[in-house]
């Protein structure tokens, strides 16, 4: 597989703030890869050197084969950036705004209307940009970028602010544009959406790439603790522990908050059929460790949505 | 939602390709700051709106200012005054309404009113009776003057020998400039000043502001075709300004009457166009925020409109003034459109104004240059 993006050492310093700090990462084509980081942690400040609008300090960057900065109009046809916020032209409507920069590329209305279209937008194309909805605005930010039909694409954080239905479909539309062949390179929050797209995640904080790796291996490598909860109220604390003792199943946790008895435990088995033969399993919930509990134990914060 | 997979398409990299992509983004971006013009209310005001009202209401007002015109009766013969013939006597009555009243008394008491701004009559022993009311000082002055040299004129042909001395009059109406003949050069340079200034300053400031510049620097768009575009809505608004202001101003109601050569105000208008562009680029350039702009603007084109002498005519101003107004590049649009329009100018009367205003222009776009950003960090 060629590498759509390889970038070796990149460093970029604001005043006080060392914002990336040597990063280093490759993109294969046809990748759809991941970055995560608390706020702060440099994933906009990453991209906009991968995408050639800010020139690293230090480090090198290959675009499909061709360094981005200066900028390099051969270059520029075959990428779509959709910007973390969003970058309209004032008093155009949605429709006006997507024709225009489709214009930029030579690319007529009808193909505009269509992408469009392809995000839901159809309805609401008539709307002057500054009078969209939160999530309006970033669907049409994300067919902007994608109107051209770019072989490799950034997206900085594209969803939040959308409703769960217009995720999911966001979430369709993305995984389609990934299928049709072109590389797509995202920032999130949200942990379950790069679980669902993403190929590859790399982990970010204070400028540094901690890990980078599948979504499953990176949960798999962490300690692999298994939590259960069942209901409260159908076998206490104390009665539980004695029993889990008798039965020989290990548990590194017991807790019950008055609404969940909860445990966690590596051995998940013999505790199941211990709370089984009590009839205890009223309101069962079993839950393997997540991005989540990646993101925790790499970056030592609390996940923010 | 397609879910067709189409195979990932390489953009073509001949030649032919680019260059309709540059037709095409250009024309993208020149409908974009059209309907950014036209949608925005506050700038369809201050450029068309605003320059046009202070034009029919400053026409209006000054409509009849100019060279006094007085109104005297004729009571009886009065020889002076018949002994005038042809072509003097129409030259005469461009100054002066000469009325006949058979009645001296009611003649007197229209003067008392106001009605007339003088009462003429001949006395028995070839004396000329000049009665005019004090009321109207300017008034007073111009018809006991015209009358005088009436007199004086008189008496040296009646002495039958060539004159000694003459007067060369020069004819106060044609060379001074009427109301509307300087009004209308004036108030349009401003109106187009204003327009072309705010034009780049904030499609700069608001276009970097919302990011749409580092949009366009990820697009394949050459900065030339921005500017270009920029330019050519620049332009376009400046000579539908120029059309609006010729058409109202030559209305029999204002009176302009275009000479000759007065198309050369278009080129005209099209260099002082770029040059007022040219400073929008800076304060675009500098200014971090609309507010900011605005602001700056409105302190470089209202001073540069007084001095340039847009409100007021520059023809009696101290030289100091005058001094000062060749640095600014309105007054080479104000003074050459005036002399193109109305006053018979010609070719020469413009080139050398353009010439100034493309050279400023360069000066300005290298300091815009100096300071210009895509970004805000
Ligand atoms: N233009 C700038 N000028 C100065 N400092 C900046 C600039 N852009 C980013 N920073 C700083 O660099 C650091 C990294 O910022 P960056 O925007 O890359 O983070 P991020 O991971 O994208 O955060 P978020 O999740 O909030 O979008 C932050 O401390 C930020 O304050
Ligand atoms: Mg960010």
């Amino acid at each position: 597989m060629t590498e759509a993006i390889s970038a070796d050492g990149i460093r970029k310093r604001y005043g006080d703030v060392q914002a990336v700090d040597g990063v280093s990462l490759s993109v294969a084509t046809g990748e759809f890869y991941g970055i995560l980081g608390p706020n702060g942690a440099g994933k906009t400040t990453t991209l906009e050197i991968l995408e050639g609008i800010r020139e690293p300090d230090e480090g090198r960057v290959e675009l499909l084969g061709l360094a981005p900065w200066p900028r390099n109009t051969a270059l520029l046809p075959r990428i779509g950036v959709q910007f973390q916020a969003s970058a309209f032209f004032v008093k155009l409507t949605a429709r006006e705004t997507i024709r225009t920069f489709a214009s930029f590329y030579g690319i007529g209305p009808k193909r505009a209307d269509a992408m469009l279209e392809r995000v839901g937008l159809t309805d609401s194309a008539g709307v002057l940009t500054d009078k969209m909805s939160g999530g309006q605005a970033q669907r049409l930010s994300i067919a902007c970028a994608l109107v051209h039909d770019p072989e490799l694409v950034f997206l900085d954080e594209p969803t939040p602010g959308l409703d769960p239905q217009a995720r999911r479909n966001l979430w369709d539309l993305l995984r389609d544009i990934n299928a049709e062949g072109r590389t797509v390179v995202l920032t999130t929050h949200y942990l379950d959406e790069a679980e669902v797209l993403c190929d590859r995640v790399s982990v970010m904080d204070h400028g540094k790439v901690l890990k980078t790796g599948t979504p499953a291996a990176l949960v798999r490598e962490i300690d692999d603790t298994v939590r259960v909860g069942v209901e409260s109220g159908q076998l206490t604390a104390a009665r539980a522990r004695e029993l889990f003792a008798a039965a020989g199943a290990e548990i590194t946790g017991l807790e019950d908050d008055g609404a969940t008895l909860s445990l966690s435990t590596r051995l998940p088995a013999p505790v199941l059929s211990v709370l089984a033969e009590q009839n205890a399993l009223r309101g069962l919930e079993v839950r393997g460790a997540t991005l989540e509990d990646v993101f925790l134990q790499l970056t030592g914060r609390e996940y923010r949505a | 939602m397609s879910t067709t997979s189409t195979p990932v398409r390489r953009p073509e990299s001949g030649s032919e390709s680019a260059g309709t992509e540059r037709v095409s983004a250009f024309a993208g971006l020149t409908r974009v700051m059209l309907l950014g013009f036209v949608r925005d209310r506050g700038a369809l005001f201050f450029v068309l709106l605003m320059p046009l009202m202070f034009l029919l209401m400053f026409g209006a007002l000054f409509k009849n200012t100019g060279a006094p015109h007085v109104k005297v009766a004729e009571v009886g013969q009065v020889r002076v005054l018949d002994s005038v013939q042809g072509d003097g006597r129409a030259e005469l009555e461009k100054v002066l309404t000469i009325s006949r009243a058979d009645d001296e008394k009611s003649a007197l008491e229209k003067l008392r009113k106001g009605d007339l701004d003088g009462v003429l009559s001949e006395g028995a022993d070839g004396t000329v009776n000049l009665r005019y009311s004090a009321t109207d000082q300017v008034k007073a002055g111009s018809v006991q003057g015209i009358v005088n040299s009436l007199v004086q004129d008189a008496n040296q042909a009646a002495s039958g020998k060539a004159p000694v001395f003459t007067l060369v009059p020069s004819q106060v109406e044609d060379e001074s400039l009427k109301p509307i003949q300087y009004l209308t050069p004036g108030l349009l340079g401003w109106a187009i000043a204003t327009g072309a200034v705010y034009g780049a300053s904030f499609t700069l400031v608001s276009w970097r502001k919302k990011r749409v510049l580092r949009r366009l620097r990820l697009a394949p768009v050459s900065p030339g075709t921005v500017v270009g575009a920029r330019v050519a809505v620049s332009l376009a608004i400046a000579l539908a300004q120029t059309a609006i202001f010729l058409a109202v101003a030559t209305t029999p109601f204002f009176g302009l009457k275009l000479t000759g050569n007065w198309w050369l105000v278009v080129p005209l208008v099209l260099c002082a166009t770029i040059a007022f562009m040219s400073i929008g680029l800076v304060t675009g350039a500098a200014a971090k925020s609309e507010e900011a702009a605005n602001g700056i603007n409105q302190m470089i084109i209202l001073p540069m409109s007084f001095l340039g002498g847009a409100f007021i005519p520059l023809d009696g101003a101290p030289g100091w003034l005058t001094t000062v107004s060749h640095f600014l590049p309105l007054r080479y649009l104000v003074t050459s459109a005036q002399a193109v329009l109305s006053r018979g100018g010609g070719v020469m009367d413009v080139l050398p104004s353009m010439g100034g205003l493309l050279a400023f222009s360069a000066v300005m776009c290298a300091i815009a240059w100096r300071f210009f950003n895509w970004d805000d960090a």
